[in-house]
């Protein structure tokens, strides 16, 4: 699992085109093909089916005559969710809470995990404990809710940003990955006169920006995805504008799927527009994030990987 | 010594937040020992009868508690009969792709459903998987209630988990099997090793450690509950399928103000999570793996 591996792997690639295959080998190599086919057609189609329902007009909508095509192309449902304040103030909301979130988050983690490379830190083994033990043991959710509570964060931004910043699952990655980077490099800077943060800064931080990134996304999806704790801790009416835009989407379509049998009686029209609504707003939830993880696949495979060898 | 000062100012703000909000909220587990009365800290509150452990009594005589209880830990077992071997399935298949840069799309697309959440897969199941006019129904003409009986509700729900990670979890494998020494192979195709042969032999037992440590992970988890998949796929036909420990700790603790019995249904979780994480991983070791400790 360590970069030496990767050249004998390639290696014995060339190998294998090397050789000539067999026709049933060859066979076999399409099937296998084919079968990768379906199931990339399973991941996608569901959403193809929602960017197709959120272009279509109603009726067909509602007579479920889309597919993965629209039919009735119009723009109608995006212009609504644009133009109605609580579904832009959310959206917005949430990009701003989860940039804001993952700024703190990846600040705190790379301070988290930085001095705890060095060996002979005096009380890093307890330090690590600490960190470590609250993977395995948590206090669980009512006394975490209650300890919220006491400190007057309920209904309050606050309870978004806190009490999940750092993720030891993150800090273990991160200090994985600074593990990997050559102890000569920093023996060679403290030589030189350069203080410990000197060296994060200056030689750690650059060579990191991959791990960096991809505990960003981790982060960012983690916020931009987040729901329990919206739910839990936003219980009040005031709270609603600080609605993050699951939990303004789980209520939507609660509250809608809780009177299709009142729309069936009173006309589904009505009920085959707000479909459409929500599947727009189903494709402004996701689409950023579709939209970055491609990109960044390179690094969170290694980031994973890490995760999961030192963990 | 003196020039890591700066190192600890690093990890003054890290260490407030653990302190804070992870071994803070521990005192408050004293409450499951005590009256439930939030108005004064719980140090200050009484015991309860029957040596503090009233509560413990009380949620395993709530029938509501043992339904949840019976369901975390019934659809917990079908995550991990049905689910665990799924993504290495898939990671065997993935590394048997003979064509590169389509096996790399392939991997992309895969792990799109890891980035949905599950509220977003909650309103798309709602509606593909309807009874009566849900595409899925109407492509194979018939009328399931996939997420309208008890029975069919936790098929969906096993596929659903399976839909959103199996191809995120493909990647610890595929990293494992990076690190399979390729001579094994070559020495296989020397004896006349076929593909499954070779899967068989050498694949399989080159991933044997990583599928060990996530078994130990798992089985650590098999009373642990999630609560944003039970919740969001629940539909009030199915209540009596998909309550599980943490839907049951959040409707009577946060919704209910029963504060004293769900932290103590939250300990009883935490507890038996800790033990059997214990007990696999000690299990593992005498079979002569790795554990994850």
């Amino acid at each position: 699992m360590s970069i030496a591996d990767k050249p004998a792997s390639r290696q014995t690639k060339r190998l294998h085109d090397g050789m000539i295959k067999s026709r049933k080998t060859r066979l076999e190599d399409l099937a296998i093909a084919a079968v990768c086919f379906l199931l990339m057609l399973m991941c996608v189609l569901p959403m193809l089916h929602v960017l197709a329902s959120s272009l279509s007009s109603a009726e067909y909508l509602v007579r479920n005559e889309v597919f993965i095509w629209p039919k009735g192309w119009n723009f109608e449902a995006y212009k609504t969710v644009l133009t109605t304040e609580k579904y832009v103030r959310s959206l917005g909301w949430t990009a701003i809470l989860t940039v804001m979130c993952t700024l703190l988050s990846i600040s705190l983690t790379i301070c988290a995990a930085y001095p705890l490379t060095y060996s002979n830190l005096k009380g890093g083994k307890f330090i690590n404990f600490l960190f470590l033990f609250t993977m395995y043991f948590s206090a669980g959710t009512i006394p975490s809710y209650l300890l919220l509570s006491r400190m007057h964060m309920l209904n309050t931004p606050y309870a978004l940003i806190f009490p999940n910043c750092i993720s030891v699952f993150n800090v273990i990655i991160m200090r994985s990955f600074f593990y990997s980077v050559p102890d000569s490099l920093r023996e060679a800077a403290e030589i030189d006169g350069a203080s410990p943060i000197r060296v994060l800064v200056q030689i750690y931080l650059p060579l990191s920006l991959p791990v960096i990134a991809t505990l960003s996304l981790f982060y960012a999806v983690g916020r931009w995805n987040g729901f329990s704790d919206a739910l839990m801790y936003l219980k009040h009416k005031d709270a609603e504008k600080y609605w993050p835009i699951q939990l303004l989407l789980y209520n939507v379509i609660k509250n809608s799927t809780q009177t299709t049998e009142q729309a069936a009686q009173e006309g589904f029209f009505a009920n085959g527009v707000s479909k459409t609504i929500q599947m727009a707003t189903v494709m402004f939830a996701t689409v950023p994030i579709l939209l970055v993880y491609p990109w960044l696949q390179r690094y969170f495979v290694t980031g994973v990987t890490i995760g999961a060898v030192k963990g | 010594m003196r020039r890591y000062w700066s190192l600890y100012l690093l990890l003054l703000l890290p260490i407030a937040f653990f302190i804070i909000f992870r071994y803070t909220p521990m005192a408050y587990i004293l409450l499951a020992f005590k009256k439930n009365n939030i108005l004064v800290p719980p140090w200050k509150v009484d015991w309860v009868k029957n040596n503090g452990l009233d509560w413990f009594i009380k949620a395993f005589r709530d029938r509501g508690f043992i339904t949840s209880l019976r369901n975390t830990i019934f659809l917990n077992l079908l995550d991990l009969f049905i689910g665990m071997p799924m993504p290495i399935i898939m990671a065997l298949l993935l590394n048997e792709l003979a064509y590169p840069k389509y096996k790399r799309v392939t991997q992309t697309v895969l792990y799109l459903p890891h980035f949905l959440s599950w509220v977003i897969i909650s309103s798309i199941t709602l509606r593909l998987f309807a009874t009566n006019d849900g595409i899925i129904n109407k492509l194979m003409g018939t009328s399931i209630p996939f997420m309208g009986d008890e029975g069919y509700w936790r098929g969906t729900y096993i596929f659903l988990g399976i839909w959103k990670e199996c191809g995120w979890n493909t990647i610890i494998y595929l990293a494992a099997l990076t690190g399979i020494s390729p001579e094994l192979y070559e020495a296989a195709e020397v004896d006349g090793a076929g593909r499954w042969k070779k899967i068989w032999h050498v694949t399989l037992p080159g991933i044997r450690s990583t599928i060990i440590v996530l078994l130990i992970m798992n089985l650590g988890h098999i009373l642990g509950s999630e609560f944003d998949r039970p919740f969001t796929l629940s539909t009030k036909l199915v209540e009596g399928a998909s309550k599980t420990i943490s839907i049951f700790v959040y409707e009577r603790g946060i919704n209910g103000q029963q504060y004293a019995l769900s932290t103590a249904v939250g300990l009883f979780q935490s507890v038996v999570c800790v033990i059997f994480l214990l007990m696999s991983n000690t299990l593992a070791k005498r079979f002569g793996e790795r554990g994850i400790w």
